[in-house]
């Protein structure tokens, strides 16, 4: 195995008297496709949000490229390369698509203008435009806010925008839980793209079959703590649903 | 050639109906449109009920009673868009009035006492939007704290006491008019006009205008790509402080006194107007036009309610009805949505 591009060791979360994460592990190899499962409640959307900056773990390490950095905050894991899809997909409603890919990262017209802040609209929405042709995101009306537009254009955007800002890794919360099954090929396309590009993916989801089809590894959670780590093609869905519900013993998989 | 130019590509199409909002639906939801249509409506009901209304008078002072309610409701518009409220905003006029009219009977420079004024109303603002940003404060409280604040300084520094012979200089700036040929275009319309442009820009044209509505929408979609929405609310109510003052300032020059209870219970107002041109209380929602169209329509309304010669108690009563069935309508509009 080379060297890991993320490692999360020993994460402790607690939210009041709730454990949500009790020194969880969790690695990353560059460009591979790792799927994150585990039962609700395992810990998974916790320590999501630990690795996109999100939530601020009460113990524990996490080492980029070997370094060991702290994410306290969303930009702080921008800054590493790491782009988040999240579930809800959390775009801005009342924006079209280039105001959406381009959120935080606005461009600007050159000298006295964009000094004062002025949005260079016509450059962001070429640029926009090119990136979805270039990942093959269908978008209706480039011109529409994303609020009408349907759950599949949408999540095309969203995925859309980490791809194009993500250098190392994608995390994507639940990518495929609200769409159809069209709509789940394509992300699935999107997916593979992503990692032709040299950039990992993190899956989180409930799919069995679904992360089966398309991811590399695997690694489970139950009980706030990793419990088993397998290569997709060594394993069966029958060894994974047993390590989600802790027919194997658990214990920390190495 | 000829047969390529007759069809009309489709996204071209959608671009001009984006352009000219066409489609009923999107006719009917544009606020701004059916508070333009009451405007004429009740234009015309006064001016067939009343001989007063249509004179170049009575109109004139309509429009310059508007002006720097518009100005401050710009303000207060910001604040509304980007999800929050500011009750301070009539109180902080007459602050900054008075900043001003005092330190120019101290002798000070005209552009130094205007700044002051400025200066007053931005600290206001200042303090409205760190304790909203910093401690997540709910802004109805702290607004209101604020214009408990702004008033009590403002009496506090007079013994209540108005200030009177402000200087012709400053006056001017509400009493003037820039003569152009035939057109005498009276000053506070032209601060009006020049700060609706400057606060349209901001609010379309900028990112920080961008972020003031992505805030007021939803403001998650900005903390998870890490722009620091603190900052942007922050900067809201410091742009709603100032633009309270800029607006006091104007009334006083134009009044050409600075009472310490000017403006008092103002603030209902002037939200009710930006409320009426399609500021959401909900946030993410509203515009520079649609605000001067809900100033005009309030000004218009109290005033034909004096030209029909209705008793002034019953502008209350009018007044309040008219922010109740708006803020009804825009619930409304919200839970369709």
């Amino acid at each position: 195995m080379p060297v890991p591009l993320l490692e999360v060791t020993n994460i402790a979360k607690r939210y009041g008297h709730i454990e949500a994460l009790r020194g969880a592990n969790f690695t990353v190899y560059p460009g591979e496709i790792v799927a994150l499962l585990g039962d609700n409640g395992a810990g998974k959307s916790s320590l999501i949000k630990t690795i996109c900056g999100v939530t601020k773990p009460d113990a524990g390490e996490i080492r980029f490229n070997g370094q060991v950095v702290t994410i306290d905050s969303p930009q702080a894991s921008r800054d590493l390369g790491i782009e988040t899809v999240y579930q809800d997909l959390a775009l801005a409603p009342d924006l079209d698509p280039a105001g959406n890919l381009f959120l935080g990262k606005e461009i600007l017209y050159p000298g006295l203008l964009g000094w004062l802040g002025v949005l260079d609209k016509p450059e962001m929405r070429r640029q926009a435009e090119a990136s979805f042709a270039r990942l093959n995101v269908k978008l209706q009306d480039i011109n529409a806010k994303v609020v009408n537009m349907s759950g599949g254009q949408r999540q095309g955007v969203a995925v859309a925008r980490a791809m194009v800002w993500a250098s190392k890794i994608i995390l994507m919360d639940e990518p495929t839980a609200a769409l159809g099954v069209v709509q789940t090929r394509n992300v699935s396309e999107l997916i593979r793209q992503v990692k032709a590009a040299g950039v990992a993916v993190v899956l989180v989801s409930h799919n069995l079959p679904y992360v089966f089809e398309i991811a590399d590894r695997i690694e489970v959670m139950r009980l706030g703590r990793r419990v088993a780590r397998f290569v997709t093609a060594e394993t069966t869905m029958d060894e994974v649903l047993d390590a989600m519900t802790g027919v194997t013993a658990p214990q920390e998989a190495a | 050639m000829g047969k390529a130019a007759t069809v009309t590509p489709v996204r071209d199409r959608t671009w001009l109906r984006r352009r000219l909002h066409w489609g009923w639906g999107a006719l009917v939801r544009r606020q701004e449109l059916i508070v333009f249509l009451l405007l004429l409506l009740m234009s015309a009901a006064l001016g067939l009920g009343t001989e007063t209304f249509f004179t170049g008078t009575n109109l004139l002072n309509i429009a310059i009673y508007v002006s720097w309610f518009a100005i401050a409701a710009f303000g207060v518009g910001i604040a509304i868009i980007v999800g929050g409220i500011d009750l301070s905003v009539a109180a902080v006029m007459a602050l900054a009035g008075l900043v001003c009219a005092s330190t120019l009977q101290q002798g000070l420079p005209l552009p130094v006492a205007i700044l002051l004024g400025l200066l007053s109303g931005t600290l206001a603002g200042l303090l409205n939007g760190a304790l909203v940003s910093k401690f997540h404060l709910p802004p109805f409280i702290v607004t209101l704290g604020t214009m408990g604040v702004a008033r009590g300084i403002t009496l506090g520094l007079t013994n209540g006491a108005p200030v009177r012979d402000l200087p012709e200089a400053f006056r001017l700036l509400g009493q003037g008019a820039l003569v152009v040929g035939p057109v005498s275009l009276p000053l506070p319309l032209l601060w009006m006009l020049l700060l609706a442009t400057l606060v349209s820009l901001m609010l379309h044209q900028t990112v920080l205008g961008r972020y003031i509505y992505v805030v007021g929408t939803d403001e998650r979609a900005l903390l998870v790509v890490g722009v620091p929405t603190g900052r942007v609310k922050l900067l809201a109510y410091i742009l709603s402080g100032a633009l309270a003052a800029f607006g006091g300032m104007i009334m006083t020059a134009k009044l050409g006194v600075a009472s310490p209870v000017a403006a008092s219970g103002y603030e209902l107002d002037i939200i009710a107007a930006a409320v009426i041109g399609g500021a959401s209380l909900f946030g993410g929602e509203g515009t520079v036009t649609g605000i001067i169209l809900g100033a005009l329509l309030m000004q218009i309304t109290r005033n034909g309610l004096v030209l029909l010669g209705l008793p002034t108690f019953w502008q209350w009563l009018t007044i309040g009805a008219m922010i109740l069935l708006v803020i009804l309508l825009d619930f409304g509009r919200r839970r369709r949505v």
